[in-house]
C-alpha cells in the first residue's frame, strides 16, 4: 500500500506537532533566565540548581518513588495472578463478576475511585480506634494500598491480552507430558508473559508516580508525594523550577520508557527468531 | 505417579508436605484466582459498595458525619432529590458533559484521520511512530496539562502567534492586545483533548490495521473515488474502534478534577470539582456520594448500549457463512 494520502499525512503531522510542541516549549522555557516564566529572557540553568537544593522537593519525590515501587511489585504480582486467572482458567463460580471487577477501576472516574476509597480509610480508621484503640494516620501506606488497587487493573489487561495471543498448545502439551501445573506455571507460562509482566510493572510505576487525584484524597498529614507538591504550586501559576522539574521528570520517564520498548522489542525479536529456528530445525 | 517422583527428588519436610501436595494437586489455581479477588472486593468493591449506601444517608454533625434513619425512613432519597432540584449540580452535569462530548468530539475528528494515516506508513516509520503516540501517556498527565497553562498565558508565545494572525486577519478596529484562553471552556476542551487524545488513537489504529485492504481496493477497482471508499468501506467497519475510543475519552473527561482546576473557569461547577467540594469543604459526605453514584448511573447508560452494541456485531458476524 504505497498510496500516502496528502490529507492523511498532514493531519499526521499537524498531530504529532500538537502532542510536543506543548512539552517542547514547557522545555526550552526551563532553561530561561528570566523570572517570568513565558518570556524569554536568556539561557540559564539556575532553575535547575535551585530545584536541587530544595529539599521539600527532594523528599516528595523519594516518597514519591518508594510509593511507586512497593505498589508496582505488588500490583504486578497481583495484576499477573488476576491475568492469568482470566485468560487460562475457563470456568470457575464467579468469573463474569470477577472480569468486571477488574475492569471497573480502569474506567471509572478517578474522583469517585478516590473517594469511596478516602472514605473507606477514614471508617476503618475510626473502627480501628474505637475496637483496639489504635490511632492510625493516612499516609504512605493508605495511599500504596489505594495505588495498587488501582494499577493492578492494567497490569491485568496487558497479562490478559499476552496470554491470548501466546499459544496455549505449549502449555496442553506439557501437561500431557505429565508436568503438574505449578510446573507448567513455573517453566512455561511464566517466561512466555515475562515481558508482559515487565512492562505492567513499569506501567504500574509511572501510573503511581505520576497519580495525583487518588493520593490527594488518600493521602495524610506530612506525607506529600511529588505530583501533589506540583499541583500545589501549579495551581498557583508558572513558574521556572516546575518547568525544570517537569523537563527532568518527562526526560527520566521518556528514556525510561525508549530504553525498555527498545530492549523489549530486542528480546521479543529474539524470541521469535529461536522460535523461527527450532521450527526449520524440527521440519 | 507424580507423588511418587515429588517424593523421590525432593524428600518434603514432614509439616510441609500437605501444603505443598496441596498447593500441587489445585490449591495453587485457587490462589491464583482468589487473591487479587479478595483483594479487589476489599479495596476497590466495599467502599463502592459503602458510598452507594452513603448516598441514601443524611447529613449530620456527628463524626463521622452522616447516619442512616434520621428522618424515620431508612433510605433518604432527599440528596437525589436536591440533585435534580438545585440548579448548581444540574449546571455541574451539563457542563462537564457538554465539555467531554465535546472533546470526545474532536478527539475523533483529529484521531481518526491520524490512526489511518499510522496505517498507511512504512512498517519501521510506523514503530517510530506509535512509540510517539504512546510516549506522552507515559509522561505525566499533571505535567502535561502545565505545560498547556505555559502556553495559554497571556504573554506566552503561543498566545503572541494567535493573536498576531488574528489581528492581521481582522479590520484594525477589530484588533485586540491578547486572547484570553486560560481560565475558559475553550481552555478545557482544549486540553482535554490534548490529554486523551492517545486513549482515542490507540483503539483506533488496532481496529483499522486489521482491516481487510483488498475491500478497499475492490471498492476502488469498481470505480469508487477514494472518499467513498472511505464513506462506505472503512467507516463502518471501525464503529467498534470509534465507540471503544469515545468511551476512553468521554467518561473519564466527564469526572476530571484536575484539567477543570487547573485551566478551567472557576466560577464554572464541573462534576468532579462538585464531588470533591462537597466533601471537603461542606463535609456533606452523602450529598457528594449522591453526585458520585448520580454521575455513575449517567455513564453505565453509554456503556449499556456499547455491550448492546457488540453483542449484536458479535450476532451478526456469527450469522455470516
Amino acid at each position: 500500500m504505497n498510496r500516502r494520502p496528502v490529507f492523511l499525512m498532514s493531519v499526521l503531522a499537524f498531530g504529532f506537532a500538537f502532542f510536543y510542541v506543548p512539552i517542547l516549549s514547557m522545555i526550552v522555557f526551563s532553561f530561561n533566565n528570566a523570572r517570568l516564566a513565558t518570556v524569554w529572557g536568556g539561557f540559564s540553568t539556575k532553575w535547575y540548581a535551585k530545584l536541587f537544593a530544595n529539599d521539600q522537593v527532594l523528599d516528595a519525590a523519594w516518597l514519591s518513588v518508594r510509593i511507586a515501587l512497593t505498589s508496582a511489585t505488588v500490583a504486578t504480582i497481583l495484576g499477573t495472578m488476576a491475568g492469568i486467572a482470566l485468560a487460562r482458567f475457563r470456568r470457575f463460580r464467579g468469573r463474569t463478576f470477577f472480569s468486571g471487577l477488574v475492569t471497573a477501576p480502569l474506567i471509572m472516574p478517578e474522583v469517585i475511585t478516590g473517594i469511596s476509597t478516602l472514605i473507606f480509610f477514614i471508617l476503618i480508621s475510626n473502627l480501628l480506634e474505637a475496637a483496639f484503640g489504635w490511632k492510625t494516620q493516612r499516609g504512605f501506606t493508605t495511599i500504596t494500598l489505594a495505588h495498587i488497587t488501582f494499577s493492578l487493573t492494567f497490569v491485568t489487561a496487558i497479562i490478559q491480552s499476552r496470554l491470548r495471543d501466546a499459544d496455549i498448545a505449549v502449555e496442553e502439551a506439557a501437561m500431557d507430558l505429565g508436568s503438574r501445573p505449578w510446573q507448567v506455571m513455573k517453566d512455561i507460562t511464566l517466561p512466555i508473559i515475562s515481558p508482559a509482566i515487565l512492562s505492567g510493572w513499569l506501567l504500574a510505576f509511572t501510573i503511581s508516580l505520576d497519580d495525583v487525584v487518588i493520593t490527594s484524597f488518600t493521602t495524610g498529614p506530612g506525607s506529600t508525594t511529588l505530583p501533589i507538591l506540583i499541583w500545589s504550586k501549579v495551581k498557583l501559576g508558572v513558574t521556572p523550577d516546575i518547568n525544570a522539574l517537569a523537563t527532568i521528570t518527562v526526560c527520566v520517564v521518556g528514556l525510561g520508557v525508549i530504553i525498555a520498548g527498545i530492549l523489549l522489542n530486542r528480546a521479543e525479536r529474539r524470541r521469535d527468531l529461536d522460535a523461527q529456528m527450532a521450527y526449520r530445525a524440527n521440519e | 505417579m507424580t507423588e511418587i517422583s515429588a517424593a523421590n527428588t525432593a524428600p518434603p519436610k514432614p509439616r510441609t508436605a500437605r501444603l505443598r501436595r496441596w498447593f500441587h494437586r489445585r490449591g495453587w489455581a485457587d490462589l491464583t484466582i482468589a487473591t487479587p479477588y479478595v483483594w479487589l472486593t476489599i479495596f476497590f468493591l466495599l467502599p463502592f459498595m459503602i458510598v452507594t449506601a452513603m448516598s441514601f444517608a443524611s447529613r449530620t454533625p456527628t463524626s463521622p458525619p452522616f447516619s442512616f434513619g434520621v428522618d424515620g425512613s431508612f433510605l433518604n432519597f432527599e440528596n437525589f432529590a436536591r440533585l435534580l432540584e438545585d440548579d448548581l449540580y444540574r449546571r455541574a452535569f451539563l457542563i462537564s458533559i457538554r465539555n467531554a462530548a465535546l472533546a470526545t468530539l474532536l478527539c475523533l475528528l483529529i484521531g481518526y484521520p491520524m490512526a489511518l494515516g499510522l496505517t498507511r506508513v512504512s512498517r519501521s516509520a510506523r514503530n517510530v511512530l506509535l512509540m510517539l503516540v504512546i510516549l506522552p501517556f507515559w509522561t505525566s498527565f499533571l505535567l502535561r496539562v502545565y505545560a498547556w497553562m505555559g502556553l495559554m498565558g497571556t504573554n506566552s508565545w503561543f498566545n503572541r502567534l494567535l493573536t498576531s494572525i488574528y489581528n492581521g486577519l481582522v479590520p484594525d478596529d477589530w484588533a485586540i492586545r491578547s486572547i484570553q484562553m486560560m481560565h475558559t471552556n475553550f481552555a478545557v476542551v482544549l486540553v482535554t483533548v490534548y490529554s486523551y487524545l492517545p486513549f482515542m488513537i490507540l483503539p483506533l489504529y488496532a481496529n483499522l490495521e486489521k482491516l481487510d485492504l483488498t475491500l478497499d481496493e475492490a471498492a476502488m477497482d469498481l470505480g469508487s473515488r477514494p472518499f467513498r471508499v472511505f464513506l462506505d468501506v472503512t467507516l463502518p467497519l471501525s464503529i467498534p474502534g470509534i465507540i471503544a475510543g469515545a468511551m476512553l475519552v468521554f467518561i473519564p473527561a466527564c469526572g476530571e478534577l484536575i484539567i477543570p482546576g487547573l485551566v478551567g473557569n472557576p466560577s464554572q461547577p464541573m462534576i468532579g470539582r462538585v464531588i470533591s467540594d462537597e466533601f471537603a469543604s461542606a463535609r456533606d459526605w452523602p450529598m457528594a456520594s449522591a453526585v458520585s453514584v448520580a454521575l455513575l448511573f449517567l455513564m453505565v447508560g453509554p456503556m449499556m448500549l456499547y455491550t448492546h452494541f457488540e453483542a449484536k456485531a458479535q450476532e451478526k458476524k456469527a450469522m455470516e457463512p
